[in-house]
């Protein structure tokens, strides 16, 4: 019994590690440019096809395909933000939440041009292939690494928004953008570096997703958004901290649930949500809004 | 909204080239239109609450999977009367509006829009989990349209596409009647209200909360009916009905035909279905030239075609 809760609980962790990586970026997006990116599942994607793709024609070297593939979904953001997302930030939020949402329509079937309709496997790996033994059963090494990277990446981000230059302008500018702009800060460039920044870890977390899925679909983005999605809300939009916490619980939950209530398993992350949606409208970190 | 005459004589000529398609074209064109109506009829309903009351909902898609299960149902167990299923659909979508309105409608803006998406999908996967129930991944299938009997008295079939059409545009008719006495209403007027300033509207007194759960149940109850009219011409109700790209299906039709006006979301399902089948029969891409479409109409054209059409006739100013 224990051996196999430890077990589910791990797996848990490794599952809420991904939806950290897409939860982080949305959440960093929305909390400077106040903009919902719809298209953020879609950076989780295309970091995972770029990054077969690296595999495919440049050697089987995961490391390679993990530093290369991201930074092509980096240009796609670049473009993105510069010529469409700019004009629509003094817009209504359908109009900004339909831009975004066109562009997930516009990626998926890109996906299936470029790569086929069908569903692609990444070649074998041998980094960190292998497994250990946990309370007498094997545990993936990968899934081990993964547990690692996600507090490692939250700590990173956590050091350059507190810490670094970047990071205080970043918070100057999103609390007060007009004052920002007063003493010099160009905030239009401000902006999409953020959001360029944002969809690359988005796609980190789509590039560490390909040894840890295996087949690589066109649907991939959009089922790991909804869980960002709920991520925010529950951590609260905007908060960093709130989006780690979140995903945790939501990996965890949906971990036990697939366990022991199979038919239901979504269900019990959604009670969560409306739970704390009626305890604290505003997320478990979210500030008053 | 300039020339009253004008105005009738345009309702009237539509309402007999609706009726002449039901008479005189082949099964094409009519089951397309159907098609026409019942996405008109979701997307009248939903934009009560978009356009009207400025609430983006993007779970819609689970009221009109409410209603076409509500439907299958209840003319698989029960009864194949078709209105009596209408009204079964009808009523189970409203009562899950209920539901998913009394969390949702305390939040506004993006964490409404997102709330909505959330509780939608949730429907999905409970459709999609529940096999023995709701048939899973398959769906309900076998759904056949009974006669339309009015107490014993007389009966009408409908079992053919061409028969089936005239309820569905009796339905349409009612509910285009309806949406317009409700927006025209001090209910309908006390929305844009809120829409316009929400404190502005509570300080006078309307409990806005409340508002918005009631524009949420009626716009669902027109999802339903839609989802249900769907079933029958379909004879299958399907979980994708639930997901969210079918959810964001009614808020492309209003923005394609123009958000803030009553005409809108009706023009936008003609080019809507219009586009889907050209594209559909040109390429298999049909999400990425859609995606195109959309990019251009945001970028460009926010008026929608009801707005395109306005600036060619020479009025500058959006409707009401």
């Amino acid at each position: 019994m224990l051996q196999s809760l430890v077990h589910v609980l791990l797996a848990g962790l490794s599952t809420g590690m991904f939806i950290w990586l897409v939860a982080s970026g949305l959440t960093l997006i929305f909390g400077v440019l106040g903009v919902l990116n719809f298209a953020h599942g879609s950076f989780y994607m295309l970091g995972a096809y770029f990054c077969f793709t690296v595999l495919k024609y440049l050697g089987a070297n995961f490391w390679l395909g993990l530093l290369l593939g991201p930074l092509c979904v980096c240009a796609v953001g670049f473009l993105l933000e510069r010529f469409f997302l700019r004009y629509v930030y003094h817009l209504a939020l359908p109009y900004q939440l339909l831009l975004t949402f066109a562009f997930v329509l516009i990626f998926d079937d890109l996906v299936k041009i470029l790569w086929g309709a069908g569903s692609v496997s990444p070649p074998g790996l041998a980094t960190l292939s292998g497994s250990v033994d946990i309370l007498g059963r094997k545990f993936p090494v990968y899934n081990i690494f993964i547990i690692v990277v996600g507090p490692l990446v939250a700590l990173g981000l956590w050091g350059m928004i507190e810490k670094t230059w970047w990071g205080r302008i970043i918070r100057a500018s999103s609390s007060d953008r007009e004052m920002a702009e007063a003493i010099g800060v160009r905030v239009p460039a401000l902006f999409t570096s953020v959001f360029v920044f944002g969809s690359w870890v988005g796609a980190v977390g789509g590039g560490l997703a390909v040894p840890y899925v295996g087949i690589l679909t066109s649907g991939m983005g959009e089922a790991i958004i909804i869980d960002a999605f709920i991520v925010a809300v529950i951590g609260g939009l905007g908060s960093l901290k709130g989006a780690f916490v979140g995903a945790l619980i939501i990996g965890v939950l949906s971990a036990f649930g697939t366990r022991f209530f199979p038919t239901f398993d979504m269900f019990l992350t959604f009670i969560l949500m409306a739970v704390v949606l009626l305890w604290r409208p505003q997320g478990l970190f979210g500030g008053s809004r | 909204m300039n020339s009253k005459p004008g105005q009738f004589l345009l309702v009237v000529l539509l309402l007999l080239l609706l009726v002449g398609i039901g008479l005189f074209t082949g099964r094409f064109t009519i089951y397309l239109t159907m098609r026409v109506m019942i996405l008109g009829i979701f997307a009248l309903g939903y934009n009560l609450l978009l356009g009207r009351t400025g609430l983006l909902s993007f779970g819609h898609g689970a009221f009109y999977a409410a209603g076409a299960y509500g439907l299958g149902f209840f003319t698989l167990h029960l009864s194949p009367h078709p209105l009596l299923g209408l009204l079964a659909g009808v009523l189970l979508a409203m009562a899950l509006a209920l539901i998913i309105g009394f969390f949702c409608v305390r939040h506004t803006e993006i964490y409404f829009a997102m709330l909505t998406l959330a509780f939608g999908m949730m429907i999905f996967s409970l459709i999609w989990n529940a096999r023995e129930i709701t048939g899973g991944d398959d769906g309900l299938v076998g759904i056949m349209r009974g006669p339309l009997s009015f107490f014993g008295l007389f009966t009408l079939p409908l079992s053919r596409d061409a028969q089936y059409y005239f309820l569905v545009l009796a339905v349409f008719i009612v509910s285009i009647w309806v949406v317009h006495r409700i927006r025209v209403s001090p209910f309908g007027l006390a929305l844009a209200g809120i829409r316009e300033n929400s404190n502005r509207a509570e300080f006078a007194g309307l409990s806005v909360k409340n508002y918005r759960l009631a524009v949420f149940i009626i716009s669902g109850a027109f999802a339903g009916l839609a989802g249900a009219l769907e079933t029958l011409l379909e004879s299958n109700a399907r979980p994708f009905m639930a997901h969210w790209s079918h959810s964001a299906e009614p808020v492309l039709v209003s923005l394609l035909g123009g958000l803030q006006t009553f005409a809108g979301p009706l023009v936008g399902a003609v080019f809507f279905v219009a586009m889907r089948e050209l594209i559909q029969r040109l390429t298999e891409n049909w999400m990425l030239w859609f995606g195109i479409v959309l990019l251009i109409i945001i970028m460009g054209f926010r008026g929608g075609v009801v707005g395109v059409f306005k600036r060619l006739a020479g009025g500058s100013r959006p409707g009401p």
